[in-house]
């Protein structure tokens, strides 16, 4: 088969249904993330209107009812984070990114990785089924704890619960899949002279998140499986009436679901590392450095998990290992923003939208973190547990994960992706719009989860010992504030369709970045590179001196 | 599409592709393995009572099909040695018989679960039983799986086409072997 047989554009039904190029399957893992973030934020939207003007009809919902608010915000978790941010950080930066970076021209196993959206696509439909079945989509929040979740006469969402547990298993599946593709596609396909230390950043914070998360799902496989059984074939293996035990499920999820906080951070920290080191037009700051500390969060991720069972019943002693794990985690993570700061220091800053985005998310993950250290500490967790503080500290961590980053490479790689430049102006009001009001949305959380409103509560009217009228106003403006934050994104959404058609167009390398990827045309034709490239040199020679150029692609010999 | 990427091909690692994915699918399942078999220990610990359960399992076939699925596991090592040497159509035989071997596993398995339920041990009989019929059936699939999975490289192998995947399928079914190795003493002579 001749060369141009092989990169010969492929007819419609396989280019965009059932393609194996790594780009196609990278946009439709991109916008089925997209459209599952804006059915999430509409969860968010419905339940915020109940909980700020409680039992009134809200619009383009209707009244909401306790059951359905327990779907709501069950659904809304399960969807912002395996359905939006590990498809869109993951697999459609990793789908994208790994081929284009390292300089091969496409993944090792191109169908295996078509599997892995198909697979993808139909858990994402099993979800959303959900909603129709009797009794509605899953009430037994996204943690899923049983006895809870394991008894339709608690939960109260029987169909809902047991589909809730199958999409997730073949969600899993369909990253495993990948997760494999995407390992050995960057251990094997690398272009001749990538060396270890060659690999961009971001490259290697996808490949260590997978690798994390290959390891820390299997268990709770294992436990999925037992929980549907306890479900649907009256096995009791959370059941301590039957010699079954709850809190095992809580270890299994949570040997998982906290790594799994740092499965999409790596690629958020990967992200922000690329557009630093390009919009500060200065080498990147300790490139080893970022990987060891990369490297001792992912080993430090694993023995981390019982901080969240501190309320559920642990041995104290253990509670006071945990809670050591957890402050030191903290350590790495912080070296890291330290580093990025070193790397803005000196540097000729461009203040452009990715940068900006970039930015924003070293700011709010800071506030992110040092509310985490009074979650990790076991005394201060006891109070504070269920709170409206645990809420507001989970979405300083996860908003800038997989919201500010994402707008960071989205805006940074979208040239690359669609051929198009995003309009700046629309850019920057769509940033400041979020990020303003991102910070009033959840800033008031903060005072009333430290007055201790509970999570997960309905309507105060059931519960008039805790509903402290004093605090509703601050209720009502984390709501008011959602509502600007969901209009600023249609912004996005404009300037994201907008310029798809009347943007200016890229050319190959608008940015004057070095890796492999800007080498090409914007977009990539299929195959990607017209002659395999070589690499010469690490990611991030910028502003070297003696050069006349600022920057130094990897693939230039001098 | 028969012609495959140049990512396929390359190995910067050093390593063959095939060979170097299998090994990751089989990490990623020692770890689905790892949690359920140590929530299981962690509950025999808890609960010595399970130990009446598990008298009642069949020492002696478990023992029969682990003798079995080694001698398996024997045919894997001359199916690879056969493929190595470019004897495409040996190494097929040996697939076959590799194949057979689980298959004759899967039918021991049934004989002893069919004895098991009909004296009223099912799934939700109790915790040991659980535990039981779970951990045995993931690993029955996976025999199940690496069966036809072989079937499918044993075509392939006897046109002499992708002989290295007769080493991967054998790598997998090695791991199925040790699997079951822990599965033997912790399911049956554990009491």
């Amino acid at each position: 088969m001749s060369a141009e047989a092989h990169h010969a554009e492929p007819g419609f039904f396989r280019k965009y249904l059932f393609s194996t190029d790594h780009k196609m399957i990278a946009m439709q893992y991109l916008f089925t993330g997209m459209i599952m973030a804006v059915i999430g934020g509409y969860l968010a939207y419905v339940f915020r209107m109940q909980l700020a003007y409680p039992s009134q009809q809200v619009p383009g919902y209707g009244v909401v009812s306790p059951n359905e608010y327990n779907s709501l915000v069950t659904m809304h978790g399960t969807i912002m984070i395996f359905w939006v941010a590990m498809p869109v950080l993951l697999a459609a930066f990793g789908n994208f990114l790994i081929p284009l970076m390292i300089g091969c021209d496409d993944m090792a196993f191109p169908r295996i990785n078509r599997l892995s959206y198909q697979v993808f696509f139909l858990s994402a439909v099993v979800l959303l089924a959900s909603f129709l079945v009797q009794g509605g989509a899953f009430g037994g929040a996204w943690t899923s704890y049983p006895p809870l979740s394991a008894k339709g006469a608690y939960n109260l969402t029987p169909v809902g619960a047991s589909m809730w547990l199958v999409a997730v298993a073949l969600e899993f599946v369909a990253f495993l899949l990948g997760g494999i593709n995407f390992v050995v596609t960057t251990m094997n396909g690398r272009a001749p002279g990538m060396k270890m230390y060659d690999i961009p950043i971001v490259v290697w914070m996808i490949v260590l998140a997978t690798i994390m998360f290959m390891f820390s799902v299997g268990p709770l496989i294992a436990g999925a499986v037992m929980l549907l059984f306890d479900q649907l074939l009256g096995t009791g293996f959370y059941d301590p009436g039957r010699g079954g035990d709850p809190l095992l499920w809580q270890h299994l999820f949570w040997f998982f679901g906290h790594p799994e906080v740092y499965v999409v951070l790596l690629p958020a920290l990967g992200i922000v590392a690329e557009v630093v080191a390009v919009f500060a037009r200065k080498k990147l700051f300790g490139y080893k450095t970022i990987l060891h500390t990369a490297w001792a969060v992912w080993v430090l991720s694993f023995v981390v998990w019982a901080h969240h069972q501190f309320v559920a019943g642990i041995d104290p002693r253990m509670a006071n290992v945990f809670s050591i794990t957890t402050l030191l985690i903290s350590i790495p993570l912080a070296e890291m923003v330290f580093v990025y700061i070193a790397t803005l220091y000196g540097g000729s800053i461009r203040l452009a939208t990715p940068m900006l985005w970039a930015l924003a998310f070293m700011a709010e993950f800071l506030i992110g973190g040092v509310t985490g250290i009074f979650l990790g500490a076991s005394g201060t967790d006891i109070y504070f547990h269920d709170t409206y503080f645990v809420v507001a500290h989970f979405h300083y961590t996860f908003v800038p994960i997989a919201i500010i980053a994402v707008f960071a490479g989205l805006t940074y790689w979208y040239p690359k992706m669609f051929g198009r430049m995003l309009n700046e102006t629309l850019g920057k009001i769509h940033f400041w719009g979020s990020i303003i009001t991102f910070n009033v949305i959840f800033i008031p959380l903060f005072i009333t989860g430290t007055a201790g409103d509970q999570r997960r509560i309905y309507s105060y009217a059931q519960f008039a010992e805790q509903a402290r009228p004093a605090l509703q106003h601050l209720r009502v403006v984390s709501t008011l504030a959602l509502l600007v934050f969901i209009a600023f994104q249609l912004i996005f959404v404009f300037n994201f369709l907008w310029s798809l058609r009347h943007g200016q167009r890229a050319e190959a390398n608008p940015w004057m970045a070095n890796t492999l990827e800007w080498t090409v045309p914007s977009p990539p034709p299929h195959g990607n590179f017209a002659d395999m490239p070589t690499v010469y040199r690490g990611p991030y020679e910028y502003a070297t001196p003696g050069r006349r150029e600022d920057f130094w692609p990897q693939n230039v010999p001098n | 599409m028969s012609s495959k990427p140049i990512a396929t091909s390359r190995s910067a690692a050093g390593l063959p592709t095939a060979r170097l994915v299998t090994w990751w699918v089989i990490a990623s399942e020692i770890f689905i393995f790892g949690g359920l078999l140590a929530s299981y220990v962690m509950h025999r610990l808890g609960h010595p009572e399970w130990a009446a359960q598990a008298a009642h399992t069949h020492t002696w076939a478990g023992a029969l099909n682990t003798f079995v699925l080694l001698t398996s596991s024997l045919f894997a090592v001359l199916a690879h040695k056969a493929a190595d040497s470019g004897d495409g159509a040996r190494a097929a035989r040996f697939l076959r018989l590799t194949a057979l071997g689980g298959t004759t596993f899967l039918c021991i398995k049934a004989f002893e679960w069919t004895h098991e339920i009909e004296a009223g041990f099912v799934l939700s009989s109790g915790g040991f039983w659980s535990f039981y019929y779970t951990a045995a059936g993931l690993h029955g699939l996976h025999v199940l799986a690496g069966v036809i999975i072989m079937l499918f490289f044993a075509a392939d192998a006897a046109r002499n086409e992708e002989l290295q995947r007769v080493e991967c399928i054998g790598i997998y079914w090695h791991f199925v072997d040790i699997i079951w190795i822990f599965l033997f003493p912790l399911l049956y002579i554990a009491r």
